[in-house]
């Protein structure tokens, strides 16, 4: 077979996913503490878990509307509605989806038509890019640095913008630097996407996960906004429920339908199981998220306290469960401290290049591990930056 | 919130140091210290004890006790003088049906029905008595006594 004939160019273009590439060294290796995770360390809380064993103990197993369960959507809209700020209408503006990642793929899908433009903010989810894609859109990144900590710059952001600009992405708290967009930026962003009628997707599936005690603002809450925004969140980060599959897109009726219809061809509806776990997850899960929050915040504090203790040079980030510290006063690459690091103290950091080129010189470390794991790799990194020194 | 953070982390693992405790607290170790000694001293933590299983030995037994109060007293009284007995784990006074539940280990069946038999039911004021023998123990001190092992996460994921 020629291969090369067979296969679609448009997917055999898109490039392997550096952080697939690093899972394949790591994997490897015996005996690792991970820093290169993107999920909680927690199991799903047990009052989650139980409702998804109740709800198949019941026979639950059957598809469901591809809006997805209305009870589910309706629980999704008090929450949202508390939470951010924004009502939405159940019957008509919100989509479970089988991850925020199936929600992002539905909404470019739906939004782009070829060569129209997206842009985002770099570093970035591995997805991104390639999501845009695969919707037949080009890619635009508009690169941050730490010296906005990382947050997207408005002046920046108004230089990218060409006339076929279309659709800007958003993802705050970031992965991979942790970092939040301050309340000006954020409308500062806002006033710029009503100035070029652009459309945002916003990523916010850690909005949870915010310290220092300040409140997460989605840009879909400011003036003028909502009619403009997708607002795209799910459960599996701060209710623990990575592997349950579950997000869910909030925006206008008339996008919301447009999505409705490819994931009714492609997806039909997430699992049932899932769906009726996380009505619990948004009626009963408060008290366990704030107890995984709290944990997370102290464990932020601890690691960055401890890289810029050993030499590597760390903002602190608001929120997520990333840090992102930076390696360049060791006069290495991203790709070779992470290599070196591994197969010398065996501890796996993600080299920043693959969250996208301007995370050269930097580290993805997760810190959503056990605290004495956590004490454990910053003893073996800072043993290595010593002997790097 | 500090005190409660401080109380959780010694009710998961009594074990941890002054200091380990201070690294996960962001505070500082005299500081735990201290914290830790005020704790002690008004009788918030009563004791630091392994929760052993053991299931596989001795006789454990749950007592229903009904009592009748004492004029003044209330049943204060009669529950301190059960819970002297070196064979009583645990007693708490609680409603319902009975007063008293008292939690008795012994080495034998004959060593726990003597103590009920011998000791218990005949001390004045004590109205009746209902021994449950413990079986099997899932879960004590919030602890699973047969945890399955923990799901692996993958070592990269994005």
């Amino acid at each position: 077979m020629d291969w090369n004939k067979m296969l679609s160019k448009q997917v055999t273009d898109i490039p392997r996913s550096g952080i697939r590439e690093f899972f394949d060294l790591a994997t490897g290796s015996k005996d690792i503490i991970s820093l290169g995770v993107g999920e909680p360390d927690f199991v799903t809380p047990w009052n989650i878990r139980e409702a998804a064993i109740f709800s198949l103990e019941r026979g639950h197993t059957t598809y469901t509307s591809n809006y997805g369960l209305e009870s589910l959507r309706r629980a999704i809209a008090r929450y949202v509605e508390e939470f951010f700020h924004v009502a939405y209408n159940p019957l008509c503006e919100i989509l479970p989806t089988v991850g925020v990642s199936e929600a992002i793929d539905l909404a470019l899908r739906c939004l782009l038509n070829p060569g129209d433009e997206v842009l985002y903010h770099e570093p970035c989810y591995v997805s991104y890019a390639a999501t845009i894609l695969m919707a037949y859109g080009v890619p635009r990144p508009v690169e941050t640095s730490v010296d906005d900590l990382f947050a997207l710059n408005p002046e920046r952001l108004e230089a990218a913008i060409t006339p076929r600009t279309k659709v800007l992405m958003l993802n705050f708290p970031t992965n991979p630097t942790g970092s939040v967009a301050p309340l000006e930026t954020l409308r500062k962003i806002a006033d710029i996407c009503v100035k070029h009628d652009l459309f945002v997707l916003t990523d916010e599936i850690y909005s949870e996960l915010r310290y220092d005690g300040v409140e997460h603002v989605s840009i879909a809450s400011l003036p003028g906004m909502k009619e403009r925004t997708l607002l795209l969140h799910g459960f599996s980060k701060a209710f623990a429920m990575t592997g349950m599959r579950l997000g869910y897109a909030c925006g206008p009726a008339e996008l919301i339908e447009q999505m409705m219809k490819v994931h009714s061809y492609t997806m039909i509806c997430p699992t049932i199981t899932s769906q009726e776990a996380a009505i619990e997850a948004l009626q009963n899960g408060r008290p366990a998220m704030l107890e995984m929050r709290d944990s997370y915040h102290r464990r932020r504090d601890y690691i960055v306290g401890r890289f810029n203790d050993m030499g590597l040079d760390c903002h602190m980030p608001g929120g997520a469960f990333y840090t992102f510290p930076s390696v360049q006063r060791f006069g290495l690459s991203s790709k070779e401290f992470a290599l070196r690091l591994l197969q010398v103290q065996k501890v796996a950091a993600v080299p920043g290049t693959a969250f996208g080129a301007c995370g050269e010189g930097y580290l993805r470390c997760c810190y959503a591990t056990a605290f004495n794991l956590l004490e454990e790799a910053c003893d073996k990194m800072a043993r290595f930056c010593d002997s790097l020194s | 919130m500090t005190q409660d953070a401080l109380l959780k982390l010694l009710e998961t693992d009594a074990r941890l140091s002054d200091e380990q405790i201070a690294t996960r607290l962001g505070m500082k170790p005299t500081e735990v210290a201290s914290r830790r000694a005020a704790l002690e001293a008004e009788g918030r933590i009563v004791g630091y004890q392994a929760i052993v299983n053991d299931d596989a030995e001795g006789v454990s037994a749950f007592i229903e006790v009904r009592c009748t109060p004492e004029r003044g007293g209330g049943f204060n009284r009669l529950a301190a003088r059960i819970a002297r007995f070196p064979e009583v784990r645990n007693c708490y006074l609680i409603s319902g049906g009975y007063d008293l539940l008292v939690m008795v280990e012994a080495p034998t069946l004959p060593e726990v029905a003597r103590f009920v038999s011998e000791k218990l039911s005949s001390m004045e004021g004590v109205l009746s008595t209902a021994t449950h023998f413990r079986l099997k123990t899932y879960k004590n001190n919030g602890l699973l006594f047969e945890e399955e092992k923990t799901h692996e996460r993958l070592v990269v994921v994005p």
